[in-house]
């Protein structure tokens, strides 16, 4: 399915995600990693300080899409597979890689590249590669998956 | 008061992912789908993200010498590029290449309740759980083999 080419929506929202990195950091000190968040979130060994920071912060990211429904009168636009194996194997594989590997899109790939840090480049440029791979071999190669 | 700024952050960084479109799995799939649908508005979120968090954190380190309600600015200190980053970074990329979702969006999306998101995110959390807490985990060797 083809989706619409929107330069300026995702320009704005990956600025307010840019701001939102900046406010967590100048208030408290972290890396917006919403693996690293989530990690300390359900960690066994984290200190009550930072499951707190991680839990209000995954508490405002729950609230958005609510709040979105609000203020304009519908939810996200969005269209997820619901091939039970697929989104279930997506999801392990998102879930350990991110955490083994020490961040995702918002803590290597924004967070990361924003600092310059040569480990968040090759980490992003590695997950877009395989994340390309992997779509090209599901779609091209296998005919769409889910 | 440390605490009602993460909530801030997260919503913010929420409708940031909505705005975008990054919450959409269907755009982000298109985004890496180079050969086929290929839609590149994502480009734009993580360059406006950009954009806003290296001068953003730049500008923090230069003017203050801590956070406003922490004692450090925890920035990342690893500088070496392990297994673990790789291996993790493209385990990471092939289930974002399979479902279309990164921690930060399928979190987002789980009060719009598609079947695919309830799905994923649990398995997500899942693999987070393992890779964070099996000891056997943090130090990768051939000593595991036998």
């Amino acid at each position: 399915m083809e989706t619409e080419f929107t330069p300026f929506l995702s320009l704005a929202g990956g600025m307010l995600i840019g701001a939102s990195a900046v406010l967590l950091m100048a208030t408290d000190g972290r890396i917006a990693g919403i693996s690293g968040l989530a990690s300390k979130l359900i960690g066994r060994d984290t200190d009550r300080d930072a499951r707190s920071v991680a839990g209000m912060f995954i508490l405002g990211l729950l609230l958005s899409a609510p709040l979105w429904l609000l203020f304009s009168g519908e939810w996200p636009d969005q269209f997820v597979a619901d091939n039970i194996l697929l989104m279930a194997t997506a999801g392990f594989l998102v879930g350990f890689g991110a955490v083994y590997g020490n961040g995702c899109t918002s803590g290597h790939g924004v967070c990361g590249i924003a600092r310059g840090s040569a480990r968040s480049i090759i980490a992003t440029a590695s997950f877009m590669g395989a994340a390309i791979l992997t779509v090209f071999v599901t779609r091209h190669v296998f005919g769409g998956v889910g | 008061m440390k605490q009602a700024c993460a909530l801030i952050a997260g919503v913010i960084f929420g409708l940031g992912l909505i705005l975008s479109g990054m919450a959409n799995p269907a755009k982000v799939l298109n985004f890496l789908d180079i050969v086929g649908t290929w839609d590149s508005s994502l480009a734009f979120v993580m360059g406006g993200a950009v954009l806003v968090t290296a001068p953003g954190f730049a500008l923090l380190r230069r003017m203050r010498d801590k956070p406003i309600f922490a004692e450090t600015f925890q920035f990342p200190t690893k500088s070496d590029i392990d297994p673990k980053l790789l291996i993790g970074a493209v385990m990471f990329g092939v289930g974002w290449g399979l479902g279309g979702f990164c921690p930060g969006p399928a979190l987002t999306s789980v009060p719009i309740a598609a079947f695919g998101t309830l799905v994923f995110v649990p398995c997500m959390l899942g693999g987070i759980w393992i890779a964070r807490n099996a000891p056997e985990l943090s130090k990768p060797s051939l000593r595991h083999l036998g």
